[in-house]
């Protein structure tokens, strides 16, 4: 019997295992925990704990594992998939990343985009290429029904004209080929205000907000061109939007507030906490992205207290939970019941196939971070072609084709990580970030742990028996 | 969502979900594209919903 396919973990005083071919979780006593190290279940276990477990205690437990072995819940089989194309159709393209101004008003120190214009010149996308654009995403998706567009940049709403028309003419476009748009635009909110901000809540953009968390780690990152901190400026803008966003019924539409931590705070439950205290309900805060030379870059010698700073973080999630006062943290939400399907998780985020970004001039690009970066050009929006080798090898780059990612646990929630995350740091996109694997698999063990708190507490479970 | 465990002696399951499935049916692609980076919306597939899911309510 192979470990391999098990991940034992502990959530606080909770015993958990996750199978990882099947998804699922179990909430185990001591026993099981012990029966379930070292080479096997079976036997063997059973000699090695005797001493510690009565011998019918040993029996029963071990009966309950064989149980959930044969109704493939633990120890399962991965199942037979097609490792290079796990999608039945040819690839698609769903999704667009429009970056309508490769410009910013802010000089945030971490910005990935270099401030605005990732390494080229600063400008605004036309409104023709934007127009061109979804008229390739509306061709080349095919069959399929819905397509989403994401307004990025730099700040999109530095280019607020070309995006008002760009929603219309997009939603017009797919409404006449019996389609339905998606719209997104990120924001760091310094303009979100009067008619933009009125236009994003009549036209149900889905909006992510920017903002750090408290003050002073919020302005010592995010400031103007001139030194100002822009916490002063977006707070009362972000508090206004959220509040009229909240006030309005909207469906399936969401907006987000999420900020970026780096080495600098490691501490971030705290700006969690402040942005959950100003009234925030949905909130993401995530991890710096950046090579070790720059000072705020997460290192890792800092990784064990960020784990443990993941802990704290799921602590105050359940805490206010039951105060009644919760809010929802992006990556503890995860939905174990109605889960994305086999082929979703293992062939990821899509990018460079299903997903592309556009640069101002209408050159495409894998992804909104792929911009600039030499060698990722893949074609433009005036001719709708797009580089069919560089889409195979994106297509191609899923979890079960990534060496690094076939023993891992979490290769079904993560995919195999973030392409451009993986080739800034190896130069290869099949080689993940590890950094970024290590605190992706600690904020699934929070997630899986959440879930099973919640569900364990809604079953009147009992603290004395699964530890 | 709720998520019911079903409860033994020894072991509680917290969902007994059977990923293998839906590789037979699964694999629509109607589902919203991911992120899977630091940045954006970043959505990883994990906290995603089945678009077919979510239409069937």
């Amino acid at each position: 019997m192979s470990l391999g396919e098990i991940h034992k973990f502990r959530f606080d005083d909770l015993r958990l295992v996750l199978d990882v071919n099947s998804g699922a979780v179990h909430a185990v006593d001591e026993v099981v925990w012990d029966l379930l190290s070292g080479d096997g279940a079976a036997p063997e276990a059973a000699a090695r704990w005797s001493g510690k477990y009565p011998v019918e205690e040993i029996a029963t437990a071990l009966e309950e594992i064989d149980t959930l072995r044969r109704e493939g819940l633990l120890f399962s089989e991965p199942a037979l998939m097609d490792a290079a194309l796990p999608f039945r159709e040819a690839p698609v393209l769903k999704s667009l990343c429009l970056h309508v101004a490769h410009d910013c008003n802010l000089r945030c120190r971490y910005c990935f985009a270099d401030t605005g214009p990732f390494g080229g010149l600063r400008g605004l996308m036309p409104l023709e290429v934007a127009r061109k654009a979804i008229d390739m995403l509306l061709v080349a998706s095919g069959a399929r029904r819905q397509c989403e567009v994401d307004f990025f940049g730099g700040e999109p709403l530095l280019n607020f004209a070309v995006v008002q028309e760009t929603v219309r003419y997009g939603r017009e476009r797919a409404a006449a080929m019996g389609k339905e748009l998606k719209f997104t635009l990120t924001t760091n909110a310094t303009m979100l205000e009067g008619k933009v901000a009125r236009f994003l809540l009549d036209n149900d953009i889905n909006v992510v907000l920017s903002l750090d968390g408290r003050p002073a780690i919020n302005d010592r990152m995010r400031f103007f061109a001139d030194g100002t901190g822009s916490y002063n400026r977006i707070m009362p803008r972000i508090k206004a939007f959220v509040e009229e966003f909240n006030s309005r019924n909207r469906g399936r539409t969401y907006c987000y507030v999420r900020g970026t931590f780096t080495r600098e705070n490691l501490d971030f439950a705290e700006d969690v906490r402040h942005l959950a205290d100003a009234g925030f309900t949905e909130i993401s805060m995530e991890p710096v992205v950046a090579t070790g030379d720059a000072g705020y870059a997460i290192r890792e010698e800092d990784l064990r207290v960020i784990e443990a700073e993941y802990d704290r973080l799921a602590g105050l999630y359940l805490q206010r939970r039951a105060e009644g006062n919760p809010f929802k943290f992006f990556h503890f939400n995860l939905n174990l019941e109605k889960a994305t399907c086999l082929s979703k998780r293992i062939s990821g985020c899509g990018a460079g196939h299903e997903y592309l970004a556009v640069a101002p001039d209408g050159t495409l690009y894998p992804c909104h971070q792929f911009m600039g970066r030499e060698g990722y050009a893949m074609g433009n929006v005036f001719d709708g072609e797009i580089d069919p080798g560089l889409r195979r090898k994106f297509r191609e780059a899923q979890v079960l084709n990534k060496p690094g990612c076939a023993g891992c646990w979490a290769r079904l929630y993560c995919s195999g990580g973030c392409h451009a995350n993986a080739q800034l740091f190896s130069g290869d996109i099949y080689e993940p970030y590890e950094i970024g694997c290590r605190l992706q698999k600690k904020r699934l063990e929070c997630a899986l742990g959440i879930q099973a708190r919640i569900a364990l507490e809604d079953q009147g479970w009992e603290e004395s028996k699964a530890i | 969502m709720k998520t019911l465990a079903t409860s033994r002696k020894h072991i509680t399951t917290i969902t007994s979900l059977r990923l293998q499935e839906t590789a037979r049916t699964g694999g629509c692609g109607e589902c919203q594209n991911s992120c899977q980076s630091a940045c954006k919306t970043s959505c990883t597939v994990g906290n995603q919903a089945c678009e077919r899911d979510r239409q069937e309510g």
